[in-house]
């Protein structure tokens, strides 16, 4: 990666936004944030689905009141009115998934509930909504909330097809070939070996070099 | 400082209540609190029981739930009508419909042991009826054995961390060293249980007659970040030391979806103030646990030889998903039969 987008002069272009927003900076992959709901709604393609879709809307949603409301946030009191901003949307965007596909969402509920606590969301607003106009903000946010179903969708693929041995409920493999990736340790371990795929596709990108800054390991060892 | 010249027992004492004041008087608030919710619902339990109390026990003295199809009942002297028609068991939840008795044994002691068609839950109300002589009894688990068990399952058999997956971000954050871990875990088990507290207090006496259940997400994540922030405060004026040593992880506790999930949890589950308590502590004592043991097997982490994609988080949640293995051993642990 070149240079961090956000110290550049002029606003990002709307493609390389999505691109940052799905590789790059990938929320759950690359920035390692979000991770509780990653692990624990991908059981099934579905699930993974349906979260991913919530906080695609949360994140577009509140990144663009966010920005059409900046000029009005002291800055003293940005973080409450972030949340506030973000609760209000997790609320809204709940009680439509329970109204529109309630057996879905008896299984992820508390999750989407939780969405207001995601790291991402208002780290998002904080660092690129409350700076930039209108329209690379929806591109950002719209970005970020594909690159977190992106990653819902490969970890869900991941997990139902080695633990059930279907995908979206299809089956696809006779039989369960691995059923321990369905239980929750299964989750853990599916998301270890994942990012650590990803670091070594990162690795092989830089020619056998260190990490890129920021990877899914940037939590760890210096 | 001034008590340079007191006897130094007087002057541990001194600086011993000083350090643990705050906590002391934290504490003190849980209990009363806790105490007089409690002994207000007891009191209006007891009094809408009142009538049927009369109706309740006589002839049996006790029934327990053995396994999920047997039922014992202890009874105050002997019965001849060992017949299945003689009995009647009803859920409670579905009074109308009576569950199949399969079988009735008497054994020695008055005692007789039905086996019933059907799984029955240890931690639902149930009541028996008897013919002849005529005769019911509620059954149901002791409170204490209910509220326990909701304390053991949430700490370890549906432990949030390893079971539910919440929390991880601080999880993983925080387990780096054995200290930081037994100073978030203590924070964080505090907190929580302030917190869900107010937020039941805030749900059953203002939410739910107002009919603002809708505004819950809002409400509690408002009463966390004011009591992070109010505790931080009042830290800072009276304990500065003690602000110093724990209030980082103060800060931090805002972004745990734990503290959240709690009163969520509650609020759906309709729980009252014991249960929420209940979950509270047992989600603290929980989390605390999971943070010590990771940092314990991360402290030994460091000297191990890890593959290079795997450093850092790859590993750290590989190391998580053994231990979700281990706790999956839990399951099945109850103090309900």
């Amino acid at each position: 990666m070149s240079q961090p987008i956000l110290l550049r002069e002029r606003p990002p272009s709307a493609r390389t936004l999505l691109m940052n927003g799905i590789f790059g900076e990938n929320p759950v992959f690359r920035l390692a944030l979000s991770l509780c709901p990653a692990v624990a709604v991908t059981t099934t393609v579905a699930n993974g689905i349906m979260l991913g879709v919530a906080v695609l809307l949360v994140q577009v949603l509140s990144s663009v009141t966010v920005a059409l409301t900046r000029r009005g946030i002291h800055p003293r009191v940005r973080i409450p009115v972030y949340t506030i901003i973000i609760a209000v949307w997790v609320s809204a965007i709940d009680m439509v998934l329970a109204g529109f596909f309630p057996s879905l969402y008896a299984q992820v509920g508390l999750y989407v509930k939780l969405i207001v606590a995601f790291a991402i969301i208002i780290s998002r607003l904080e660092v690129f909504a409350s700076r930039m106009p209108l329209i690379p903000t929806f591109w950002d946010g719209l970005g970020m909330g594909l690159g977190f179903l992106f990653a819902l969708i490969v970890i869900g693929v991941f997990r139902e097809l080695l633990g059930s041995g279907a995908i979206l409920g299809y089956a696809v493999v006779p039989e369960k070939p691995l059923l321990f990736f369905a239980l929750p340790a299964g989750g853990f371990f599916s998301i270890g070996l994942l990012m650590a795929f990803f670091n070594m596709i990162e690795r092989w990108r830089n020619g056998g070099k260190a990490r890129a800054s920021g990877g899914g390991g940037g939590h760890g060892h210096g | 400082m001034a008590t340079v010249d007191r006897p130094r027992g007087t002057r541990r004492l001194r600086r011993l209540s000083q350090r643990f004041s705050l906590w002391i008087v934290v504490l003190a608030g849980i209990v009363l609190l806790v105490a007089g919710v409690a002994s207000a619902a007891t009191a209006a339990s007891a009094t809408s029981a009142a009538p049927a109390a009369d109706a309740d026990g006589g002839f049996i003295r006790g029934a327990r739930i053995l396994a999920p199809d047997h039922l014992r009942l202890q009874l105050a002297g002997p019965v001849s009508a060992l017949d299945r028609a003689n009995f009647r068991l009803t859920d409670d939840r579905a009074p109308d419909v009576p569950i199949d008795i399969r079988d009735v044994v008497a054994e020695p002691g008055n005692k007789i042991l039905l086996t019933v068609g059907e799984r029955l839950d240890p931690s639902a109300a149930y009541r028996i009826e008897m013919r002849d002589p005529a005769a019911s009894r509620a059954v149901r688990p002791a409170p204490w054995a209910l509220l326990l068990t909701v304390v053991l399952s949430s700490a370890l058999i549906n432990n949030f961390v390893f079971t539910r997956y919440l929390g991880l971000c601080i999880f993983f954050g925080v387990s780096k060293k054995r200290d930081t871990a037994v100073g978030m875990g203590i924070t964080f088990s505090i907190v929580m249980i302030l917190s869900a507290m107010i937020s039941w207090a805030l749900f059953s006496l203002v939410m739910v007659p107002l009919q603002i259940r809708f505004l819950q997400i809002l409400i509690f994540i408002g009463v966390v970040a004011f009591l992070v922030q109010a505790l931080d405060t009042i830290l800072k004026k009276t304990h500065r030391s003690l602000h110093q040593k724990w209030g980082v992880y103060l800060m931090l506790i805002t972004t745990n979806c734990i503290i959240l999930a709690v009163p969520l949890l509650n609020a759906a589950a309709d729980s009252g103030p014991a249960e929420s308590f209940a979950l509270a502590l047992g989600s603290g004592i929980g989390f605390a646990i999971a943070l010590f043991l990771m940092s314990c097997a991360r402290e030994k982490l460091e000297l191990a030889r890890v593959p290079v994609a795997f450093q850092g988080l790859p590993i750290a949640f590989t190391l998580a998903g053994l231990f979700a293995l281990a706790f999956m051993g839990f399951s099945g642990l109850s103090f309900l039969r």
